[in-house]
């Protein structure tokens, strides 16, 4: 059992991706900021009800390709990902509960 | 150079920057919330995103300067870019390099370029923000100012800290390629480290980005 743990946690630590696969990643987290930057500018869209949620769910993408892709988290060992996703979680949650404690979520709209 | 076999099959040195990580996200998220508490809660200018006119007259612009701001998050973008770079460089050393490789196959071994990169783009965010923070001291915001003061001096100086820790930390793996080469499976996982906690300064400031700096 041991020795079948120890097998996938090092398959799983080798299985990583090309550079090729880093640069698009690049690329797309320069679209997405990019976009951010431009959305910023427009003043139509900053008066929209949709700007901040949209503005937080962009760099929500941004957030979860980094650790996905760089940090390997997609390809890594689970224990990984609970230790990283359990306090995020902790902490998002936290976070919620304050913005709905003093803004009672306007922040968001 | 041993492994060090735990019941998990993962090594100790790994899981303990997990959960150091997952304690960082815990301290950050309670930064940021303490910015976006105090948000729109100031007395006095200057203020983020509007313009203020104090009691002898003076005008105050809007202090944020997103296009400064904008450069500096595409630079610790890229430094992400160059840092997986250096470990994919370090964890190739030693696979033989095909005869017919191009330029590109070439630069991804060379650990010692995207180590010193990541450094360089690291100082250059930290340059980024010594000229914000001086601009706005100049500008007359200090940590002592107001409540977005406070709060944005903390949050961005606290980031600010762990980017020259990251890069103190990038310097010290750079000296000891320089000295005897990154190689085998022990420094593979101290570039991997030093890795994660840099991909993590990034996505720290992705969210800093997007909250403090783009959400009036």
């Amino acid at each position: 059992m041991a020795h079948e743990t120890n097998q996938g946690a090092a398959k799983a630590a080798h299985v990583h991706p090309t550079g090729a696969t880093y640069l698009k990643v690049a690329v797309i987290l320069t679209l997405i900021t990019i976009a951010e930057v431009w959305a910023y500018y427009i003043p139509v869209l900053v008066a929209s009800p949709l700007f901040n949620p949209s503005l937080i769910i962009m760099s929500a993408v941004k957030f979860a390709i980094v650790v996905a892709f760089y940090m390997h988290l997609k390809y890594d060992h689970k224990l990984f990902r609970a230790l990283f996703s359990g306090p995020l979680l902790v902490a998002f949650v936290t976070a919620m509960a304050f913005m709905f404690l003093f803004y009672k979520m306007k922040f968001w709209l | 150079m041993h492994h060090h076999h735990t019941t998990t099959g993962l090594d100790n040195r790994k899981v303990a920057i997990w959960a150091f990580i997952g304690s960082e996200c815990m301290l950050f998220a309670s930064l940021i919330s303490t910015y976006l508490i105090y948000k729109g809660r100031s007395l006095v200018g200057p203020f983020p995103h509007e313009e203020w006119v104090n009691e002898a007259g003076r005008h105050f612009h809007a202090i944020l300067d997103i296009p400064v701001t904008s450069a500096s998050t595409f630079v610790l973008l890229m430094s992400s870019l160059t840092m997986v770079l250096a470990l994919q460089a370090v964890q190739l050393r030693g696979t033989p390099l095909p005869a017919d490789a191009g330029w590109w196959t070439r630069a991804q071994r060379s650990s010692q370029t995207w180590l010193l990169g990541t450094a360089m783009l690291g100082v250059t965010f930290l340059g980024f923000q010594a000229y914000e923070f001086t601009m706005f001291v100049h500008e007359g915001l200090t940590i002592r100012t107001n409540l977005f003061g406070s709060s944005f001096f903390t949050l961005t100086g606290f980031h600010g800290a762990h980017v020259t820790v990251g890069v103190l930390w990038l310097v010290t793996l750079l000296f000891i390629d320089r000295k005897r080469g990154l190689q085998g499976p022990a420094d593979e996982l101290s570039v991997d480290i030093a890795a994660l906690y840099w991909h993590f300064v990034d996505v720290v400031w992705i969210a800093i980005f997007t909250l403090i700096y783009l959400i009036q």
